[in-house]
């Protein structure tokens, strides 16, 4: 389990699959995730085996999650922002044909 | 072990472990020759490494008409090889062949690269057979194309493969045959000897009986030391890939497929740029930008990965075989789309090289000699 070890100087609110949660300006969206007790948030569309954080500097893609509807972001490198959206488990993603 | 292993003489030396050198081992150790592999480290260039993995027909030796046959015989191979390596390894390799498609985005160009196909098919008749669809006829294949493509050409040959598992089986299956791979141990020099070579390598001397150099862009500097020539160079080509996303794409096409784990590889340029195996955005967003007028959809998708390789191009872009006039056995094996002739160089010219069975006169067109006039 993820523990703050400093105290940041101002809080946003986001929210994590519908869940409203806070993390510290300058956070990151995989720290955010961390502190809110998740550690493994989304399955890969190989194999099914789990994934959460694993290089933390952008390197592996192992920590994808959708942000604000974007899907595949990379959460060890999106600092959070007030009225972020986070959400976690998808899977592979559909190209959905443009209208 | 193999006394090849650990000797410091072996039977046949094949310089270079591309996928080029491991075709050739698998079908040489297959047909009984004791082969030892000799190859650089990690930081080589190797073209086999960044490749868009097609097995592609269409369109090949427009300009060579017997190339356009010995790749079609390749890819008519190619389903025998696969499944060989796959028994042998327990690997899969994800070969699949459901014909493959180069679209246009404006009518001269595919007037253009059909009518080369036309007078391919005059010059030599057996070359597969490549259809001309305009855009209606298209979209039945690929529903997804944007506005701007005005049609293509289909091969039903054309095939694609997940090559670093084609690397990755290769090795393995030369390993399970008994050959030795040695890397750390690129190959400095060689001179001929009465019986055999004497090769100077990073890790130390050795001798061999006979030579296959499938050194890449060093056959150029190795083929001289045995009375060969292969005047090959570097061009670049960036690929790109984006994340696993759910199938969109049957057919593997020039410049996209969709691998079988989901990401669609987009590609490719062609840049001379000496050794150069860096990348430049200004050409990735080319590419991106035109990859995007072939699919809207692909706006939506993330690109995870992008990268450059080195191909290894001769003056005509066609592959040099040949062996050494005189002397003990020494041969030069080198082209660029390795993938797709790597059934062809398993099982025709690694086993030639076994037998020292050298088909001269079927390869006369690919000999270097066509540089030397001209
Ligand atoms: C961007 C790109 C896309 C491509 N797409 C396709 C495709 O879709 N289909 C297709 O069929 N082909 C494709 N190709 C071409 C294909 O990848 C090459 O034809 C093939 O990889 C060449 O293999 P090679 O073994 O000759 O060379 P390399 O892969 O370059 O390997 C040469 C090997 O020799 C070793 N070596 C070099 N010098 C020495 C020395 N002195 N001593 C010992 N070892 C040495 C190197 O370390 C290396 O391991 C593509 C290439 C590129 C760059
Ligand atoms: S944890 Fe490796 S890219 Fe984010």
């Amino acid at each position: 389990m993820a523990r703050r070890i400093a105290q940041p100087a101002r809080m946003v609110a986001l929210t994590i699959d519908d869940a409203r949660v806070e993390a510290g300006e300058g956070d990151t969206v995989a720290a955010a995730l961390m502190l809110a007790g998740l550690d493994r948030w989304r399955a890969t569309p190989t194999s099914g085996a789990p994934r959460g954080l694993y290089c933390g500097m952008g390197v592996c893609f192992d920590c994808l999650v959708t942000i604000d509807g974007i899907a595949s972001r990379q959460a060890c490198l999106t600092p959070v922002a007030e009225g972020m959206r986070v959400e976690t488990g998808a899977g592979k993603r559909r190209l959905e044909p443009k209208r | 072990m193999p006394q090849s292993a650990t000797g410091n003489d072996c039977d046949l030396a094949i310089v270079g472990a591309g996928v080029v050198g491991m075709a050739l081992a698998h079908g040489a150790a297959g047909a009984g020759a004791r082969v030892t592999i000799l190859d650089e480290g990690d930081r080589a260039f190797r073209a086999s490494r960044g490749n868009f993995a097609l097995v592609w027909v269409q369109g090949k030796g427009v300009g060579l008409p017997p190339y356009a046959r010995w790749t079609l015989g390749s890819s008519d191979l190619w389903p025998g090889f696969a499944a060989e390596l796959e028994a042998e390894t327990g690997r899969r390799l994800h070969y699949d062949r459901p014909g493959g498609v180069d679209v246009a985005l404006d009518e001269a160009e595919l007037e253009e690269r059909f009518s080369g196909v036309e007078r391919l098919h005059n010059a030599e008749p057996r070359a597969a057979a490549v259809e001309k669809l305009d855009r209606r006829r298209l979209q039945k294949l690929l529903p997804q194309i944007g506005p701007d493509v005005v049609g293509g050409t289909w091969c039903a040959a054309d095939a694609h493969v997940n090559s670093l598992r084609l690397f990755d089986a290769l090795h393995e299956a030369a390993r399970l045959r008994g050959a030795a791979y040695r890397p750390n141990a690129r190959v400095e020099s060689i001179e001929p000897l009465a019986d055999g070579f004497r090769l100077v390598t990073q890790a130390g001397e050795m001798r061999a009986r006979r030579v296959a150099l499938a050194a890449g862009l060093d056959n150029a500097r190795l083929a001289p030391m045995l009375g060969l020539s292969a005047p090959v160079k570097p061009e670049r080509g960036q690929v790109m890939v984006t994340e696993k996303v759910q199938p969109f794409l049957r057919h593997p096409m020039s410049g996209f497929r969709q691998t079988d784990e989901g990401g669609v590889m987009i590609g490719y340029s062609n840049e001379d740029r000496g050794y150069d195996s860096g990348q430049d955005w200004r050409t990735m967003a080319r590419i991106a930008a035109n990859a995007v007028r072939v699919f809207p959809q692909l706006a939506q998708a993330r690109i995870v990965r992008a990268w450059a390789a080195l191909r290894v191009m001769s003056p005509d872009g066609y592959p040099i075989y040949e062996r050494a006039g005189s002397g003990p056995p020494a041969y030069v094996v080198t082209c660029h789309s390795g993938v797709t002739l790597a059934a062809a160089h398993a099982r025709i010219l690694g086993t030639a090289i076994a037998r020292d069975a050298w088909p001269t006169e079927d390869l006369a067109p690919f000999s270097a000699r066509r540089f030397a006039h001209g």
